[in-house]
């Protein structure tokens, strides 16, 4: 790819994501947002983080692996009771990176 | 307006998810080297498009070879959350002029949001333009300078130590602080149940279905519980 092309790419990517965190709180109060969205809202956080974290944990690889050869599984739900128990995000990544870390250096190949 | 103590606690609430910033950042500034980008272009799409998902789908596209409307198609779906991002933190973000709001809104990120967002949920009485500015900033700043040493680093960060999976660990412990009634949950249960089933769905759209269908469910159990008075 030539450089031109690779930054007119990049312009290209950045403006459209820029567009899309920007439009709603460009838009808001010009156009009033409906009761029922912002009620919709509400479930954002919930559904985007968990659209997230399951994945990951069960396509560590890119493909769907439920098995105990599965170490990010196996300690992302070593990770999940501590985040449930705690809410807190340094605890949960430190028990869930050594809980990987152990796994790897015990049942690892 | 008690500001700059809002701000620096934005900042101070973004530190702990930094562990999963920062690693992240590294490895998409490797990433980025070790598909071909140069160090000044690795560090221009970092600060260009600032989002890593859709930056390492980029450079995978990159090494395959893949025509340039599908990689711009593909970032653009994968960073289509932010309309929903944008959307729910907008009615935190009034009262500002344009460029403000601009530069805010260009600053927003997953961690951003779930930082803020928590912290909103439990804190009405923050300023909450200035807690997220703090955040966000903190992220950002974060996210550079790291993308900026992974392009210096470029192969010898070992990717084997796996610190990426600080990322879905930081996101679990954001998502069960917004698990707090039972719609909260189901949506958590659906948006992840659909991602994993979706996620063999090109370019990422299975993650953009699998919000909206939580944000669905969520929604109408809801209404179920609401018409059945169990809730107000």
């Amino acid at each position: 790819m030539s450089t031109a092309s690779t930054w007119l790419l990049f312009l290209a990517i950045g403006l459209g994501t820029f567009l899309l965190r920007f439009l709603f709180i460009y838009l808001f109060g010009k156009i009033e947002m409906p009761v029922e969205l912002r009620r919709a809202l509400r479930f954002v956080p919930a559904a985007a983080l968990a659209a997230l974290v399951f994945p990951a944990l069960t396509h560590p690889a890119g493909y769907l692996d439920i098995s105990m050869q599965n170490f990010r599984l196996l300690a992302g739900l070593g990770g999940a009771v501590v985040a449930w128990k705690t809410r807190n995000v340094l605890l949960t990544i430190l028990v869930g990176m050594i809980l990987l870390w152990a796994l790897e250096s015990a049942l690892g190949v | 307006m008690p500001t700059n103590k809002d701000f620096f606690a934005g900042m101070r609430g973004a530190f702990p998810i930094l562990i999963g910033v920062i690693p992240f950042a590294m490895i998409s500034g490797v990433a980025a080297v070790s598909v071909g980008l140069t160090f000044f272009e690795t560090v221009g799409i970092s600060v260009i498009v600032f989002a890593g998902a859709s930056q390492l789908a980029v450079y995978q596209l990159i090494s395959a070879g893949s025509p340039w409307i599908i990689m711009v198609l593909t970032a653009w779906v994968i960073n289509f959350r932010f309309t929903m991002y944008s959307a729910a933190l907008a009615p935190h973000l009034q009262k500002l002029q344009t460029w403000q709001k601009a530069l805010l809104a260009y600053m927003l990120s997953d961690q951003a949001f779930g930082v803020s967002m928590s912290h909103f949920a439990a804190n009405e009485k923050v300023s909450h333009r200035w807690y997220y500015f703090g955040a966000a900033l903190t992220i950002w700043i974060a996210w550079q300078i790291s993308a900026v040493i992974g392009a210096l680093l470029g192969a010898l960060v070992p990717a084997s130590w796996g610190f990426d999976f600080a990322f879905p660990l930081s996101f679990m412990a954001l998502m069960f602080a917004a698990l707090y009634d039972r719609p909260t949950v189901m949506a958590a249960l659906t948006g992840g149940s659909i991602a994993v089933l979706a996620k063999g769905l090109p370019y990422n759209i299975g993650l953009v279905l699998a919000i909206s269908l939580g944000i669905a469910v969520g929604y109408f159990v809801e209404s179920l519980l609401r018409r059945n008075g169990v809730i107000q």
